[in-house]
């Protein structure tokens, strides 16, 4: 599905990113970890192609084409989703109004009907009742004034109605109560299948014990530094990052 | 990112939609401006001699004016100077008699309002919404619809030089009792020349039935557009007026300077929206309309109201300020206004609410998105007399920047002559953020979608005050102004 080879990226001509590789295969979820500034963030926008991410060096390939080619908005098309940290908040617009823009989007991409309102009114109110979101947060402008807990239950909304191919969530779990997290794994879970592939970034062990990955890598100094099963996060969140960096 | 630039250097060439010329006959008068062409103009129209009294009072007093010092200098906006000899100040499309009906309409001119999306035809357009329209063509009233449905409600409406004749009470009541021929330049100017334009009476009572538009449209190359709107709202009546213009596309610039007079008696209602989108150059900022107008209402009665919502995206200068005098007690004054100024435009626009009665209320929301090299301010008055005791006002204006070669400035007045009132302000000026704008994209809309969508967002509260099926074209014509303002 995702092939990362020593992927090298900047930022500000900062050097980021140092050589990452990393193969995700079909319907397997990743962990990547990493104490802060070892480049987990800059990993996440260098796939999802955000300007002023630069790659310097390696390649991308998502379902055998270069991602690294691609539009930031034809890689979302093409079933690339980035669950953000600090979802933007844009004011006049409504939630519900973009969803569903953003929904015929994708569905135009994939040679799909686009939805009319009255369609996107029954599917979407059916998956908010999966991440118990109330209503009124639909005609309310995107993420303005949402409290953390609910712009991060907006953000996986978005990732069920979108049902992309590659779900990349970056620090989902930061800021959210444990209700909150519960409510945003499940959410997440229902959407694993054998096809969709997921990386989980997250600095602490908490959110993998409700989304339990396939493998754990662990970033360091913009390179993975160990790889292994899900046994590996509970050994990092015993022996702490300071482990690995000495051992490296 | 180097296709996409292509994309939109491609939608920045398309052209102005509304570029096209008719090619029919017309009687014009030749270049330049005496009282003789202000007598041959008043003539051509067959007017009364108060009429003409009222044309040559404006046209010494404009004489005047331009050995003065000619155009005002305050507003922040930079053009050659105009030489008033170099305009022609009437022209119109040639017909052989009175019209008695539509169908009598030139078919060319029927045609050139059907490509323009309006329709002449008194027919309900697709949305089961009536609307009757006075088509003004350069400087002549071709055709107003539903005349007679509405004469059946006592309502007048027709054009300017049609009321004249018909209705001179009225005319001769309220003209010039806004907007006093000696008011400023360019409405000095107005009131000599004014060639046609619209007039609507409400009667007592009455709440006009479907919207009223006028649909102007300048045409002929070297003519200068002058039209006149004079609105009349008698106590308890109520009317919502739409006005939409377009030109072609020319090298040189062309002066439009109109003038509307709002009047709202007791308990009346004037809502007025504008959609404004005059040929406004290429992106080099050459040619374009010189959008020079004078807008204002008089609250007069109590509890009358005067809205005015405004989107303005043509026109290669805007010098306009839409106002109210708010003279009855309790009358209200609002002003909703986007104005968008792209490539090389420049816009100097705001409003004046002048709180003469007690306990009046007035609200300023204005919404300025500039891109390319555009260049716009905001200029407000806020004016509390002495004895508007209990008056209110709240203004908001807020400002958004697209690149870094645009400028927003905001130039709010205060004038608060009774303590007993209260006048709130608030401004902010932005940009659209790589945030915002990445977050669109990750979600699978294009780069223009995505503006286009955070910008109809930051205009929201001035569009939703506009009628149904202004407000879809108002958003469409936002999405086509800003292409190519990224990239």
């Amino acid at each position: 599905m995702l092939e990362i080879k020593n992927l090298f990226a900047q930022v500000d001509d900062k050097e980021i990113l140092s050589g990452i590789d990393l193969n995700i295969g079909a319907g397997e979820v990743h962990a990547i970890m990493g104490p802060n500034g070892s480049g987990k963030s800059t990993l996440s926008n260098v796939l999802a192609g955000r300007a002023g991410y630069e790659v310097t060096g390696g390649s991308v390939t998502f379902e055998g084409k270069n991602l690294l080619d691609m539009d930031p908005e034809i890689r979302a098309r093409e079933g690339i989703f980035l669950a953000f940290q600090y979802p933007a908040e844009i004011p006049g617009v409504s939630n519900d109004y973009f969803l569903k823009a953003s929904l015929n989007a994708v569905r135009s991409h994939r040679g799909e009907s686009e939805l009319d309102a009255m369609d996107f009114l029954e599917i979407s109110r059916e998956k908010m009742k999966q991440v118990e979101m109330p209503d009124d947060l639909m005609s309310r402008a995107i993420n303005e004034g949402f409290s953390g807990g609910e712009k991060k239950r907006n953000e996986v909304l978005q990732m069920l109605l979108l049902e992309p191919k590659m779900c990349v969530l970056d620090e989902t779990d930061s800021g959210l109560d444990i209700d909150a997290l519960r409510v945003v794994a499940e959410g997440v879970n229902a959407l694993r299948n054998e096809s969709r592939s997921m990386l989980v970034i997250t600095h602490y062990q908490r959110l993998l014990e409700y989304i339990v990955p396939d493998k754990v890598h662990v970033l360091s100094g913009g390179r993975i530094v160990r790889t292994g099963g899900s046994e590996l996060a509970l050994e990092l969140e015993e022996k702490g990052y300071g482990w690995i960096e000495a051992s490296t | 990112m180097a296709s996409d630039n292509a994309d939109l250097q491609r939608i920045a060439d398309q052209e102005y939609q509304y570029g096209f010329v008719t090619d029919i006959d017309s009687d014009q008068i030749p270049p330049g401006l005496n009282e003789e062409t202000v007598r041959h103009i008043s003539a051509k129209k067959n007017e009364p001699d108060w009429m003409l009294d009222f044309r040559l009072k404006a046209f010494r007093r404009f004489s005047e004016m331009l050995e003065e010092q000619a155009d005002p200098t305050w507003a922040m906006v930079d053009y050659p100077k105009i030489n008033y000899q170099d305009i022609i100040y009437y022209s119109a499309p040639k017909t052989e008699a009175v019209l008695e009906s539509l169908d009598e309409v030139d078919p060319e001119l029927l045609r050139t309002y059907d490509k323009l999306g309006i329709s002449l035809a008194e027919q309900k357009r697709l949305s089961g919404v009536k609307v009757a329209v006075d088509a003004v063509f350069d400087s002549v009233s071709v055709a107003t619809t539903f005349k007679s449905e509405l004469e059946s409600k006592g309502i007048i409406f027709c054009s300017f030089s049609e009321a004249v004749q018909e209705h001179p009470d009225l005319i001769k009541k309220y003209l010039g009792s806004v907007v006093p021929y000696s008011d400023n330049f360019f409405a000095c100017l107005n009131s000599a020349v004014f060639s046609d334009g619209s007039f609507a009476y409400i009667p007592k009572g009455v709440k006009c039935p479907m919207e009223l538009s006028t649909y102007f449209r300048i045409n002929s190359a070297g003519t200068g557009q002058f039209e006149r709107t004079l609105l009349v709202a008698d106590e308890g009546a109520s009317v919502s007026y739409l006005e939409g213009c377009t030109a072609p596309m020319r090298d040189e610039n062309q002066l439009h300077a109109a003038v509307v007079e709002l009047v709202a008696l007791d308990d009346a209602e004037i809502k007025y929206s504008t959609v404004q989108n005059w040929y406004p150059g290429d992106k080099n900022g050459v040619g374009g309309i010189y959008n020079f107008v004078t807008k204002r209402g008089a609250c007069r009665g109590r509890r009358s109201k005067i809205s005015w919502t405004q989107v303005e995206t043509g026109s290669a200068i805007t010098w306009k300020y839409p106002s109210c005098l708010l003279q009855g007690d309790e009358s209200i004054g609002e002003f909703y206004s986007v104005a968008m100024t792209n490539n090389r435009q420049q816009a100097d626009t705001g409003t004046k609410m002048i709180h003469i009665g007690k306990n009046t209320r007035s609200t300023i929301i204005s919404k300025g998105i500039s891109a390319g090299q555009g260049q716009q301010s905001y200029r407000g008055l806020v004016k509390v007399g002495r004895k508007a005791e209990g008056a209110r006002n709240y203004s908001q204006c807020d400002s958004l920047l697209l690149g870094d070669q645009c400028g927003a400035h905001t130039f709010p007045y205060l004038e608060i002559e009774n303590q007993a009132s209260t006048v709130e302000h608030e401004a902010t000026t932005s940009k659209i953020s790589e945030d915002q704008l990445f977050y669109c994209q990750q979600r699978g809309l294009s780069e223009e979608d995505s503006i286009s969508m955070i910008v109809n967002g930051f205009c929201k509260e001035v569009l939703r005050e506009l009628p149904m099926e202004f407000a879809v074209e108002a958003q469409n014509l936002l999405s086509v102004s800003l292409e190519g303002s990224v990239g």
